[in-house]
Protein backbone atom coordinates (compact mmCIF):
# COMPACT_ATOMS: atom_id res chain seq x y z
CA UNK A 1 0.00 0.00 0.00
CA UNK A 2 1.78 3.61 -1.02
CA UNK A 3 1.11 6.58 0.59
CA UNK A 4 -1.24 7.40 -2.51
CA UNK A 5 -3.54 4.82 -1.62
CA UNK A 6 -3.98 6.10 1.88
CA UNK A 7 -4.12 9.43 1.25
CA UNK A 8 -6.97 8.49 -1.63
CA UNK A 9 -8.86 6.45 1.15
CA UNK A 10 -8.44 9.41 3.86
CA UNK A 11 -10.29 11.55 1.05
CA UNK A 12 -12.93 8.94 0.95
CA UNK A 13 -13.38 8.95 4.26
CA UNK A 14 -13.54 12.87 4.60
CA UNK A 15 -16.20 12.79 2.10
CA UNK A 16 -18.40 10.36 4.24
CA UNK A 17 -17.76 12.08 7.50
CA UNK A 18 -19.01 15.29 5.44
CA UNK A 19 -21.91 13.65 4.28
CA UNK A 20 -22.69 12.20 7.71
CA UNK A 21 -22.64 15.83 9.49
CA UNK A 22 -24.62 17.16 6.28
CA UNK A 23 -27.55 14.64 7.33
CA UNK A 24 -27.17 14.82 10.69
CA UNK A 25 -26.97 18.54 11.75
CA UNK A 26 -29.98 21.05 10.90
CA UNK A 27 -28.17 24.15 11.80
CA UNK A 28 -26.79 25.71 8.01
CA UNK A 29 -23.67 26.66 8.85
CA UNK A 30 -22.56 23.10 10.16
CA UNK A 31 -24.04 21.83 6.53
CA UNK A 32 -21.82 24.60 4.71
CA UNK A 33 -18.82 23.00 6.94
CA UNK A 34 -19.66 19.95 6.00
CA UNK A 35 -19.88 20.32 2.38
CA UNK A 36 -16.36 21.83 2.61
CA UNK A 37 -15.04 19.05 4.03
CA UNK A 38 -16.73 16.32 1.46
CA UNK A 39 -15.36 18.99 -1.33
CA UNK A 40 -11.89 18.78 0.27
CA UNK A 41 -12.24 14.41 0.53
CA UNK A 42 -12.61 14.46 -3.43
CA UNK A 43 -10.40 16.99 -4.16
CA UNK A 44 -7.71 14.38 -1.85
CA UNK A 45 -8.97 11.67 -3.82
CA UNK A 46 -8.75 12.98 -7.69
CA UNK A 47 -5.15 14.19 -6.69
CA UNK A 48 -4.14 10.92 -5.07
CA UNK A 49 -5.31 8.76 -7.56
CA UNK A 50 -3.58 10.80 -10.07
CA UNK A 51 -0.58 10.61 -8.79
CA UNK A 52 -0.83 6.68 -7.49
CA UNK A 53 1.18 4.51 -10.14
CA UNK A 54 3.32 7.03 -12.44
CA UNK A 55 6.11 8.65 -12.21
CA UNK A 56 6.20 11.78 -14.24
CA UNK A 57 3.04 14.00 -12.32
CA UNK A 58 -0.26 14.08 -13.57
CA UNK A 59 -1.01 18.32 -14.16
CA UNK A 60 -4.71 18.08 -15.50
CA UNK A 61 -6.15 16.66 -12.02
CA UNK A 62 -3.89 19.77 -10.29
CA UNK A 63 -5.33 22.48 -12.91
CA UNK A 64 -9.19 20.72 -11.95
CA UNK A 65 -8.44 20.86 -8.33
CA UNK A 66 -8.05 24.75 -8.36
CA UNK A 67 -10.35 25.27 -10.18
CA UNK A 68 -12.47 23.00 -7.71
CA UNK A 69 -11.66 25.40 -4.95
CA UNK A 70 -12.01 28.59 -6.34
CA UNK A 71 -15.83 27.09 -7.32
CA UNK A 72 -16.32 26.01 -3.56
CA UNK A 73 -15.40 29.64 -1.67
CA UNK A 74 -17.85 31.06 -4.66
CA UNK A 75 -20.79 28.69 -3.82
CA UNK A 76 -19.84 29.05 -0.07
CA UNK A 77 -19.86 33.07 -0.24
CA UNK A 78 -23.28 32.47 -1.49
CA UNK A 79 -24.87 29.98 0.66
CA UNK A 80 -23.98 31.88 3.39
CA UNK A 81 -25.41 34.78 1.83
CA UNK A 82 -28.19 33.26 1.85
CA UNK A 83 -28.34 31.80 5.29
CA UNK A 84 -27.92 34.89 6.46
CA UNK A 85 -31.66 36.33 4.29
CA UNK A 86 -33.03 33.57 5.41
CA UNK A 87 -32.43 34.32 9.39
CA UNK A 88 -33.58 37.50 8.15
CA UNK A 89 -36.43 36.23 6.64
CA UNK A 90 -37.43 33.57 9.39
CA UNK A 91 -35.61 34.63 11.89
CA UNK A 92 -33.65 30.82 12.26
CA UNK A 93 -30.68 29.35 10.57
CA UNK A 94 -31.35 25.94 10.57
CA UNK A 95 -33.19 23.46 7.98
CA UNK A 96 -35.06 21.48 10.66
CA UNK A 97 -36.73 18.91 10.16
CA UNK A 98 -39.93 19.61 11.66
CA UNK A 99 -42.59 21.55 9.71
CA UNK A 100 -42.50 25.58 11.33
CA UNK A 101 -45.66 25.07 13.38
CA UNK A 102 -44.44 22.04 15.21
CA UNK A 103 -41.02 24.17 15.77
CA UNK A 104 -42.84 27.27 17.42
CA UNK A 105 -45.25 24.28 19.75
CA UNK A 106 -41.07 23.06 21.02
CA UNK A 107 -39.71 26.15 21.39
CA UNK A 108 -41.73 28.01 23.58
CA UNK A 109 -40.66 31.71 24.00
CA UNK A 110 -37.57 31.92 21.54
CA UNK A 111 -39.19 32.22 17.62
CA UNK A 112 -42.90 33.46 19.14
CA UNK A 113 -41.24 36.89 19.65
CA UNK A 114 -39.99 36.09 16.05
CA UNK A 115 -43.16 35.15 14.47
CA UNK A 116 -45.30 37.27 15.89
CA UNK A 117 -42.92 40.20 14.37
CA UNK A 118 -42.81 38.45 10.93
CA UNK A 119 -46.47 37.70 11.17
CA UNK A 120 -46.87 41.79 11.76
CA UNK A 121 -44.65 42.59 8.81
CA UNK A 122 -46.91 40.49 6.58
CA UNK A 123 -49.82 41.56 7.96
CA UNK B 1 16.70 4.68 3.40
CA UNK B 2 15.22 2.49 4.94
CA UNK B 3 14.56 4.81 7.84
CA UNK B 4 13.32 7.76 5.30
CA UNK B 5 10.32 5.99 4.34
CA UNK B 6 9.11 4.60 7.42
CA UNK B 7 9.64 8.57 8.61
CA UNK B 8 7.65 9.79 5.78
CA UNK B 9 5.03 7.01 6.04
CA UNK B 10 4.59 7.90 9.82
CA UNK B 11 4.50 11.34 8.39
CA UNK B 12 1.68 10.21 6.34
CA UNK B 13 -0.66 8.39 8.42
CA UNK B 14 -0.13 11.45 11.39
CA UNK B 15 -0.87 14.02 8.94
CA UNK B 16 -3.77 12.02 7.66
CA UNK B 17 -5.20 10.64 10.96
CA UNK B 18 -5.36 14.21 12.41
CA UNK B 19 -7.16 15.49 9.05
CA UNK B 20 -9.89 12.98 9.79
CA UNK B 21 -10.16 14.06 13.51
CA UNK B 22 -9.70 17.98 12.45
CA UNK B 23 -12.86 17.39 10.25
CA UNK B 24 -14.69 15.47 12.60
CA UNK B 25 -14.38 17.91 15.66
CA UNK B 26 -14.95 20.86 13.41
CA UNK B 27 -18.04 19.20 12.42
CA UNK B 28 -19.01 17.77 15.67
CA UNK B 29 -18.29 20.73 18.48
CA UNK B 30 -20.88 22.23 20.14
CA UNK B 31 -19.73 25.88 19.21
CA UNK B 32 -19.73 27.24 15.63
CA UNK B 33 -16.98 29.49 16.56
CA UNK B 34 -15.07 26.61 17.73
CA UNK B 35 -15.70 24.76 14.55
CA UNK B 36 -14.75 27.27 11.71
CA UNK B 37 -11.24 27.75 13.46
CA UNK B 38 -10.77 24.15 13.36
CA UNK B 39 -11.80 24.01 9.90
CA UNK B 40 -9.35 26.69 9.32
CA UNK B 41 -6.64 24.42 10.74
CA UNK B 42 -7.91 21.56 8.82
CA UNK B 43 -7.45 23.85 5.71
CA UNK B 44 -4.01 24.75 6.38
CA UNK B 45 -3.20 20.84 7.46
CA UNK B 46 -4.88 20.51 3.90
CA UNK B 47 -2.24 22.54 2.37
CA UNK B 48 0.25 20.22 3.68
CA UNK B 49 -1.07 16.99 2.40
CA UNK B 50 -1.31 18.47 -1.01
CA UNK B 51 2.91 18.94 -0.43
CA UNK B 52 2.95 15.52 0.36
CA UNK B 53 1.50 14.40 -3.07
CA UNK B 54 3.65 16.60 -5.20
CA UNK B 55 1.07 19.50 -5.62
CA UNK B 56 2.48 22.97 -4.70
CA UNK B 57 -0.07 24.56 -7.15
CA UNK B 58 -2.69 23.25 -5.09
CA UNK B 59 -0.97 23.74 -1.95
CA UNK B 60 -1.03 27.46 -2.21
CA UNK B 61 -4.25 28.09 -3.45
CA UNK B 62 -5.66 25.49 -0.60
CA UNK B 63 -3.76 27.52 2.43
CA UNK B 64 -4.62 31.12 0.69
CA UNK B 65 -8.37 30.58 -0.52
CA UNK B 66 -9.22 27.01 1.24
CA UNK B 67 -7.83 27.80 4.67
CA UNK B 68 -7.90 31.67 4.63
CA UNK B 69 -10.55 33.23 2.93
CA UNK B 70 -13.06 30.75 3.32
CA UNK B 71 -11.99 31.11 6.90
CA UNK B 72 -12.19 34.55 7.03
CA UNK B 73 -16.19 34.32 5.22
CA UNK B 74 -17.36 31.90 7.90
CA UNK B 75 -16.08 33.85 10.48
CA UNK B 76 -17.72 37.07 9.52
CA UNK B 77 -21.25 35.19 8.42
CA UNK B 78 -21.32 34.13 12.10
CA UNK B 79 -20.55 37.38 13.59
CA UNK B 80 -23.22 38.28 11.49
CA UNK B 81 -25.83 35.76 12.55
CA UNK B 82 -25.27 36.11 16.53
CA UNK B 83 -25.02 39.98 15.91
CA UNK B 84 -28.22 40.63 17.46
CA UNK B 85 -29.73 37.60 18.58
CA UNK B 86 -27.51 35.70 20.84
CA UNK B 87 -29.64 33.18 22.93
CA UNK B 88 -31.65 32.50 19.80
CA UNK B 89 -28.87 31.45 17.96
CA UNK B 90 -27.34 29.22 20.21
CA UNK B 91 -30.98 27.72 20.82
CA UNK B 92 -31.16 26.82 17.26
CA UNK B 93 -28.27 25.30 17.43
CA UNK B 94 -29.93 22.69 19.92
CA UNK B 95 -32.52 22.06 17.99
CA UNK B 96 -34.48 18.93 19.61
CA UNK B 97 -35.61 16.56 17.16
CA UNK B 98 -38.64 14.23 17.68
CA UNK B 99 -36.81 11.53 19.74
CA UNK B 100 -38.56 8.39 18.45
CA UNK B 101 -37.51 9.01 15.13
CA UNK B 102 -34.20 10.24 15.69
CA UNK B 103 -32.84 6.87 17.04
CA UNK B 104 -33.78 5.03 14.29
CA UNK B 105 -32.80 7.04 11.96
CA UNK B 106 -29.43 8.04 13.17
CA UNK B 107 -28.83 3.95 13.11
CA UNK B 108 -29.65 3.84 9.61
CA UNK B 109 -27.86 6.32 8.30
CA UNK B 110 -24.51 5.41 10.34
CA UNK B 111 -25.14 1.93 9.00
CA UNK B 112 -25.91 3.21 5.04
CA UNK B 113 -22.22 5.35 5.37
CA UNK B 114 -20.64 2.68 6.99
CA UNK B 115 -21.96 0.40 3.65
CA UNK B 116 -20.81 3.84 1.25
CA UNK B 117 -17.06 4.01 2.86
CA UNK B 118 -16.96 -0.22 2.94
CA UNK B 119 -17.71 0.19 -1.00
CA UNK B 120 -15.27 3.35 -1.74
CA UNK B 121 -12.45 1.86 -0.24
CA UNK B 122 -13.33 -1.51 -2.38
CA UNK B 123 -13.44 0.21 -5.41
CA UNK B 124 -10.91 2.29 -4.57
CA UNK B 125 -8.28 -0.78 -3.71
CA UNK B 126 -9.94 -2.90 -6.70
CA UNK B 127 -8.88 0.24 -9.22
CA UNK B 128 -7.13 -1.00 -12.35
CA UNK B 129 -3.15 0.22 -12.60
CA UNK B 130 -3.91 3.88 -14.17
CA UNK B 131 -3.21 4.45 -17.58
CA UNK B 132 -0.76 6.85 -18.32
CA UNK B 133 -3.00 9.78 -17.61
CA UNK B 134 -2.74 13.17 -19.78
CA UNK B 135 0.71 13.96 -18.30
CA UNK B 136 2.50 12.59 -21.70
CA UNK B 137 0.23 14.94 -23.93
CA UNK B 138 0.80 17.60 -21.72
CA UNK B 139 4.86 17.16 -21.16
CA UNK B 140 4.56 16.91 -25.41
CA UNK B 141 2.90 20.50 -25.75
CA UNK B 142 4.48 22.06 -23.08
CA UNK B 143 6.81 23.94 -25.67
CA UNK B 144 3.76 25.18 -28.09
CA UNK B 145 1.82 26.67 -24.91
CA UNK B 146 3.89 29.47 -23.78
CA UNK B 147 4.43 28.65 -20.44
CA UNK B 148 6.79 26.28 -18.60
CA UNK B 149 4.74 25.14 -15.16
CA UNK B 150 2.80 22.21 -16.41
CA UNK B 151 0.01 23.06 -14.34
CA UNK B 152 -0.41 26.96 -15.34
CA UNK B 153 -0.30 25.40 -19.38
CA UNK B 154 -3.55 23.23 -18.54
CA UNK B 155 -5.37 26.18 -16.61
CA UNK B 156 -4.96 29.13 -18.99
CA UNK B 157 -4.41 26.98 -22.41
CA UNK B 158 -5.15 23.26 -23.17
CA UNK B 159 -7.84 24.20 -20.48
CA UNK B 160 -8.85 27.52 -20.29
CA UNK B 161 -12.54 26.42 -21.15
CA UNK B 162 -12.30 25.81 -17.29
CA UNK B 163 -11.02 28.72 -16.09
CA UNK B 164 -13.31 30.57 -18.16
CA UNK B 165 -16.00 29.00 -16.47
CA UNK B 166 -14.70 29.18 -13.25
CA UNK B 167 -14.58 33.41 -13.88
CA UNK B 168 -18.17 33.15 -14.74
CA UNK B 169 -19.18 31.32 -11.75
CA UNK B 170 -16.83 33.70 -9.54
CA UNK B 171 -19.16 36.97 -11.15
CA UNK B 172 -22.11 34.80 -10.61
CA UNK B 173 -21.50 33.88 -7.31
CA UNK B 174 -20.78 37.70 -6.25
CA UNK B 175 -23.71 38.77 -8.91
CA UNK B 176 -25.94 36.79 -6.33
CA UNK B 177 -24.30 38.29 -3.11
CA UNK B 178 -24.98 41.71 -4.72
CA UNK B 179 -28.50 40.91 -4.99
CA UNK B 180 -29.15 39.46 -1.78
CA UNK B 181 -27.89 42.04 0.56
CA UNK B 182 -26.90 45.83 0.93
CA UNK B 183 -23.75 46.94 3.21
CA UNK B 184 -23.72 49.78 4.95
CA UNK B 185 -20.60 51.00 5.79
CA UNK B 186 -20.13 50.59 9.21
CA UNK B 187 -18.54 54.02 10.35
CA UNK B 188 -16.20 54.80 13.31
CA UNK B 189 -14.49 51.41 13.65
CA UNK B 190 -11.26 51.63 14.83
CA UNK B 191 -8.79 49.39 14.41
CA UNK B 192 -7.00 49.40 17.46
CA UNK B 193 -2.67 50.39 16.96
CA UNK B 194 -1.32 46.92 16.56
CA UNK B 195 -3.94 46.26 13.75
CA UNK B 196 -2.97 49.78 12.37
CA UNK B 197 0.77 49.05 11.94
CA UNK B 198 0.63 45.99 10.84
CA UNK B 199 -1.90 46.59 7.74
CA UNK B 200 0.33 49.31 7.40
CA UNK B 201 3.39 46.96 6.99
CA UNK B 202 1.71 44.21 5.70
CA UNK B 203 -0.43 45.55 2.59
CA UNK B 204 2.46 46.87 0.30
CA UNK B 205 4.09 43.05 1.13
CA UNK B 206 1.44 41.33 0.37
CA UNK B 207 0.48 43.22 -3.12
CA UNK B 208 4.53 42.56 -3.85
CA UNK B 209 3.86 38.76 -2.87
CA UNK B 210 0.83 38.60 -5.29
CA UNK B 211 2.63 40.31 -8.06
CA UNK B 212 5.59 37.76 -7.55
CA UNK B 213 3.38 34.97 -7.33
CA UNK B 214 1.52 35.77 -11.17
CA UNK B 215 4.79 36.18 -12.57
CA UNK B 216 6.61 33.06 -10.96
CA UNK B 217 3.82 30.89 -12.22
CA UNK B 218 4.75 30.71 -15.83
CA UNK B 219 7.79 28.62 -14.74
CA UNK B 220 6.82 27.40 -10.88
CA UNK B 221 3.88 27.12 -8.30
CA UNK B 222 1.94 30.22 -8.33
CA UNK B 223 -0.24 31.59 -10.95
CA UNK B 224 -3.21 34.08 -11.48
CA UNK B 225 -5.58 32.57 -8.66
CA UNK B 226 -2.99 31.95 -6.34
CA UNK B 227 -2.46 35.78 -6.47
CA UNK B 228 -6.15 36.50 -6.64
CA UNK B 229 -6.23 35.16 -3.36
CA UNK B 230 -3.23 36.81 -1.74
CA UNK B 231 -4.81 39.89 -3.42
CA UNK B 232 -8.32 39.17 -1.86
CA UNK B 233 -6.53 38.58 1.07
CA UNK B 234 -5.03 42.49 1.51
CA UNK B 235 -8.58 43.17 0.68
CA UNK B 236 -9.88 41.81 3.41
CA UNK B 237 -7.48 42.63 6.37
CA UNK B 238 -8.05 46.41 4.90
CA UNK B 239 -11.59 46.00 5.53
CA UNK B 240 -10.45 44.47 8.41
CA UNK B 241 -9.02 47.61 9.72
CA UNK B 242 -11.94 50.14 8.79
CA UNK B 243 -10.76 51.11 5.60
CA UNK B 244 -13.25 51.38 3.30
CA UNK B 245 -13.97 51.81 -0.59
CA UNK B 246 -14.66 55.38 -1.18
CA UNK B 247 -17.91 56.45 -2.72
CA UNK B 248 -16.10 57.01 -6.33
CA UNK B 249 -15.05 53.37 -5.71
CA UNK B 250 -17.90 51.38 -5.52
CA UNK B 251 -20.07 52.41 -8.41
CA UNK B 252 -18.73 51.68 -12.34
CA UNK B 253 -15.05 51.56 -10.73
CA UNK B 254 -15.80 48.27 -8.95
CA UNK B 255 -18.19 46.53 -11.26
CA UNK B 256 -15.58 47.05 -13.96
CA UNK B 257 -13.62 45.41 -11.76
CA UNK B 258 -15.40 42.50 -11.05
CA UNK B 259 -16.02 41.93 -14.76
CA UNK B 260 -12.32 42.99 -16.13
CA UNK B 261 -11.08 39.51 -16.11
CA UNK B 262 -13.67 37.60 -17.91
CA UNK B 263 -14.23 40.54 -20.56
CA UNK B 264 -10.49 40.22 -21.31
CA UNK B 265 -10.19 36.70 -21.52
CA UNK B 266 -13.47 36.76 -23.57
CA UNK B 267 -12.24 39.51 -26.06
CA UNK B 268 -8.91 38.09 -26.49
CA UNK B 269 -10.57 34.42 -27.76
CA UNK B 270 -13.24 36.51 -30.08
CA UNK B 271 -10.26 38.43 -31.38
CA UNK B 272 -8.19 35.70 -31.97
CA UNK B 273 -11.26 34.10 -33.82
CA UNK B 274 -11.65 36.86 -36.11
CA UNK B 275 -7.87 35.69 -37.00
CA UNK B 276 -9.15 31.95 -37.75
CA UNK B 277 -7.90 30.75 -34.58
CA UNK B 278 -10.24 28.60 -33.27
CA UNK B 279 -12.27 28.91 -29.49
CA UNK B 280 -9.50 29.59 -26.81
CA UNK B 281 -6.56 28.38 -29.37
CA UNK B 282 -3.64 30.73 -28.61
CA UNK B 283 -1.33 30.54 -31.42
CA UNK B 284 2.02 29.23 -29.79
CA UNK B 285 4.16 32.47 -30.60
CA UNK B 286 2.06 34.22 -29.33
CA UNK B 287 0.84 32.03 -25.76
CA UNK B 288 3.06 34.02 -23.69
CA UNK B 289 2.04 37.26 -23.59
CA UNK B 290 -1.62 36.21 -24.03
CA UNK B 291 -1.54 33.79 -21.02
CA UNK B 292 0.43 36.81 -19.01
CA UNK B 293 -2.42 39.43 -19.97
CA UNK B 294 -5.24 37.27 -19.22
CA UNK B 295 -3.76 36.18 -16.33
CA UNK B 296 -2.77 39.97 -15.01
CA UNK B 297 -6.24 40.83 -15.60
CA UNK B 298 -7.96 37.59 -13.98
CA UNK B 299 -5.84 37.85 -10.44
CA UNK B 300 -7.35 41.44 -10.53
CA UNK B 301 -10.61 40.59 -10.76
CA UNK B 302 -10.50 37.16 -8.76
CA UNK B 303 -8.98 39.81 -6.01
CA UNK B 304 -11.29 42.26 -6.08
CA UNK B 305 -14.01 39.33 -6.58
CA UNK B 306 -13.42 37.37 -3.51
CA UNK B 307 -13.13 40.72 -1.33
CA UNK B 308 -16.82 41.59 -2.67
CA UNK B 309 -17.53 38.31 -1.43
CA UNK B 310 -16.25 38.84 2.20
CA UNK B 311 -17.92 41.94 2.34
CA UNK B 312 -20.93 40.36 1.68
CA UNK B 313 -23.50 42.20 0.21
CA UNK B 314 -23.99 45.54 -2.39
CA UNK B 315 -22.10 48.58 -1.04
CA UNK B 316 -23.72 51.76 -0.37
CA UNK B 317 -21.80 54.14 -0.41
CA UNK B 318 -24.49 57.10 0.21
CA UNK B 319 -26.28 57.68 3.14
CA UNK B 320 -29.42 55.91 2.45
CA UNK B 321 -32.88 56.67 2.70
CA UNK B 322 -34.19 56.87 5.97
CA UNK B 323 -36.95 54.31 5.39
CA UNK B 324 -34.46 51.93 4.16
CA UNK B 325 -32.08 52.21 7.06
CA UNK B 326 -34.74 51.55 9.44
CA UNK B 327 -35.75 48.01 7.75
CA UNK B 328 -32.06 47.41 7.80
CA UNK B 329 -31.06 48.17 11.19
CA UNK B 330 -34.06 46.11 12.60
CA UNK B 331 -33.30 43.10 10.55
CA UNK B 332 -29.89 42.72 12.14
CA UNK B 333 -27.77 42.21 9.10
CA UNK B 334 -25.51 45.77 10.03
CA UNK B 335 -22.70 44.38 11.41
CA UNK B 336 -22.48 46.36 15.06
Amino acid sequence: MSSDLFYALTGASLFTLGLYALIKHAHILRKILAINVMGSGVFLLLVALAAGGQQAFDPVPHAMVITGIVVAISATALALALMLRLREASGLAVLPDTSPEELSEQLPEAPSDVASKNNGKNA
Amino acid sequence: METLTLLSWAFDVTLGLTLMWLAWRALASEDLFKGIVLFIAFGLLMALAWVRLDAPDIALAEAAIGAGLTGALLLGALAKLEAGAESRSRRSEILPRPADKTKVFSGLLVFLLLALVVMLVYAIVKLPPLASGLSAQVAENITASGVSNPVTATLLNFRAYDTLLEMAVLLLAVLGIRSLAVVQEPRGREPGAVLDMLSHLLVPLLILVSGYLLWVGSYAAGGAFQAGAVLAATGVLLLLTGWLPGAWFVGWPLRFLLIFGLAVFVAVTLVLQLFGASFLEFPPSLAGSLILLIEVAAALSIGVTLTALFLGGRPQPEPPSSGRAEKRNTSGTQPS
